[in-house]
């Protein structure tokens, strides 16, 4: 592979992985919202 | 307006049944040709450029737009735009968030339909040892290509059982059939690509020829030239790509976040979801098709023939290159992999009929779902007996295409210039559980719809061969009088054959073109009967607030 594509591929792979990884890991780490919200998991949560 | 007791049943659930419904077969078969076919390594400059000015901020709108109407309990296109303009028109044009899945669902099932048999197939080793020559001529056979009026029996059977399939996970509902198959699918998915991605990095040179190496078409996707970029045909196409990928424009969205609570965030979920079909895009969809396929077959090969049939003309013979027990293997991963985007896609399509009928008409999930089953057979019989004479793509370009603009264009504009973009800003980021960049403001008020309005009406005028250079020679040629040179794709050219002239009968026989002709008219009459229902639900709701 030539250096111009090998940087692209790992410039761009790289940006588009670590933001997929830096939102779900966000979406994980964010407590879930008190009842009563829209997901039905916690519906036996105390209010 | 319903008092439904449907809901997601976690957030993860959530987020993985909103990429399932993004990612879909063309992340892994149109993305890496697109990029081929558009100045390669430079496409994902333009790629992301759209992904950050129209894709993200269509994304926050429809997931806005979705929320805002389940807090009136509507969870289809036609009500959340009647509730949020109360203008008559926008009522009747909502049903563009319904006709458009289902229209996309009638062809795209059969296309699912064509990954499960596959992947069956494949398991069986059907297709160890077959050459190209024998993988073409057994897909011809298999949709019965060459016949005229198809009738591909046993195409029909497996649509039937993958239409089937899709209607039994519907009628089990929101958290027990579409978020419980998303849970499964998506990482299954995830990891099937990687899998490939993985085979392909490491097969590097194979020897078949002198440019047969997986890391050559690796450097042919990748390899950057940057005068392309001067070329608006690049970003058109990069804009038409992000569009497609994201599966905005369809009501699929709205319908999803309409389950939601006004507190609950859509920001951080758009993110999610967004960026997550964004991976299954860029790092494992352009890993697999082009440079397994120049590995084993030379870079010229793969100029000539790369497009959509090259899944099912061209894999299994790839896979057959790395020894039998591994070509099973990879054929599963590949029409597996394929097969989970496709149905998580087609049950997304689903959603908004459902969402409808339950809402304004009472009906169980049962009933609903079965009534769907029947639409969505009806629908699709045409684009199965009448394949080769152009009906499958002809609902490709009017409910796949031209629909998804036009529907994007117009709740853009009403989000930001009627609704009002104090209003939706503040649908935006209540409940946000990330700091939405106020740059997204102005974006969505001016760019966005800048930038699908150009998309837009550069398909509807779109001059022959779609050059910059030739919207310049058709402006010259329509200022000495000498008329517009349409290309034959464009929307006005499609629309009243303009290039070839209407022709229905030729030596006695019906053309393509009656086919192709008579399924607008059916597709017309589907929207048309969908526009009917809104109308008598809306009298129902007049009638109920009145009593």
């Amino acid at each position: 592979m030539t250096t111009s594509a090998l940087i692209m591929i790992i410039l761009t792979q790289g940006t588009v992985l670590g933001a997929t990884i830096y939102f779900f890991r966000k979406v994980l780490k964010t407590p879930a919202k008190p009842e009563s919200d829209s997901f039905s998991e916690n519906d036996n949560d105390p209010r | 307006m319903s008092n439904t007791t449907e809901s997601w049943g976690s957030r993860v659930g959530l987020i993985l049944a909103m990429a399932g419904n993004a990612v879909g077969l063309g992340n892994f078969l149109r993305f890496p040709v697109q990029a081929v076919q558009n100045g390669g390594g430079t496409f994902i400059i333009p790629y992301l450029v759209s992904f950050l000015l129209m894709g993200i901020p269509l994304l926050w709108v429809e997931w806005a737009m979705g929320r805002f109407g389940g807090r009136y309990g509507d969870h289809s296109t036609p009500f959340i735009l009647d509730n949020m303009t109360h203008k008559r028109f926008w009522k009747y044009f909502g049903v563009f968030g319904i006709f458009t899945n289902m229209g996309v669902m009638a062809y795209y099932t059969y296309i699912e339909s064509w990954t499960l048999t596959y992947t069956l197939k494949s398991l069986k080793g059907d297709f160890l040892g077959m050459d190209l020559a024998g993988l073409d001529s057994y897909f011809n056979g298999y949709v019965d290509l060459g016949s005229g009026i198809n009738f591909p029996v046993w195409a029909l059977l497996a649509f039937l059982v993958t239409l089937t399939i899709n209607i039994y996970i519907l009628s089990r509902g929101l958290s027990a059939g579409i978020e419980k198959v998303a849970k499964i699918a998506m990482p299954l998915l995830i990891g099937f690509g990687a899998f490939l991605a993985i085979m392909s990095w490491t097969t590097g040179s194979t020897g078949r020829c002198a440019d047969c190496s997986t890391f050559v078409g690796l450097n042919f996707l990748w390899e950057p030239d940057f005068t392309t970029l001067a070329n608006p045909k690049i970003w058109l196409a990069a804009a038409g790509q992000i569009f497609f990928t994201l599966s905005v424009g369809m009501g699929t969205i709205h319908c999803y976040s309409s389950y939601l609570k006004q507190k609950d965030d859509i920001a951080l979920n758009a993110m999610s979801a967004g960026w997550m079909n964004g991976f299954v895009e860029i790092v494992l969809g352009s890993a697999v098709v082009i440079p397994i396929a120049v590995g084993y077959l030379g870079l010229d090969w793969v100029v000539d023939n790369a497009g959509f049939m090259m899944a099912f003309k061209t894999m299994p013979f790839l896979f057959d290159q790395w020894g039998s027990v591994m070509a099973v293997i990879a054929g599963v991963a590949w029409f597996g992999l394929l097969f989970f985007a496709g149905i998580t896609s087609s049950l997304a399509m689903g959603t908004p009929w459902m969402g409808f009928v339950q809402d304004e008409f009472g009906w169980s999930k049962n009933r609903s779902a079965m009534l769907l089953g029947i639409a969505i057979l009806a629908m699709g019989l045409p684009t199965i007996f009448f394949f080769e004479k152009g009906v499958f793509d002809e609902y490709d370009y009017w409910t796949g295409t031209v629909s998804l603009v036009i529907f994007a264009l117009a709740e853009v504009i009403l989000f930001a210039w009627v609704f009002g973009m104090d209003k939706g800003w503040k649908e935006i980021t209540d409940g946000a559980d990330m700091k939405v960049p106020r740059i997204y403001r102005p974006i969505i008020k001016y760019v966005t719809p800048l930038f699908i309005g150009i998309i837009f009406l550069t398909s509807l005028f779109k001059p022959l061969n779609g050059e910059l250079s030739d919207w310049s020679t058709a402006f010259n040629s329509l200022s000495s009088g000498q008329g517009w040179p349409w290309a034959n794709d464009s929307i006005i050219n499609q629309i009243f054959h303009i290039n070839t002239g209407v022709q229905w009968v030729a030596d006695g026989h019906f053309t393509n073109m009656f086919y192709v002709d008579m399924s607008r008219f059916f597709l017309l009459a589907c929207f048309f009967a969908l526009v009917a229902m809104v109308k008598v639900a809306s009298n129902r709701r007049k009638q109920n607030a009145s009593s």
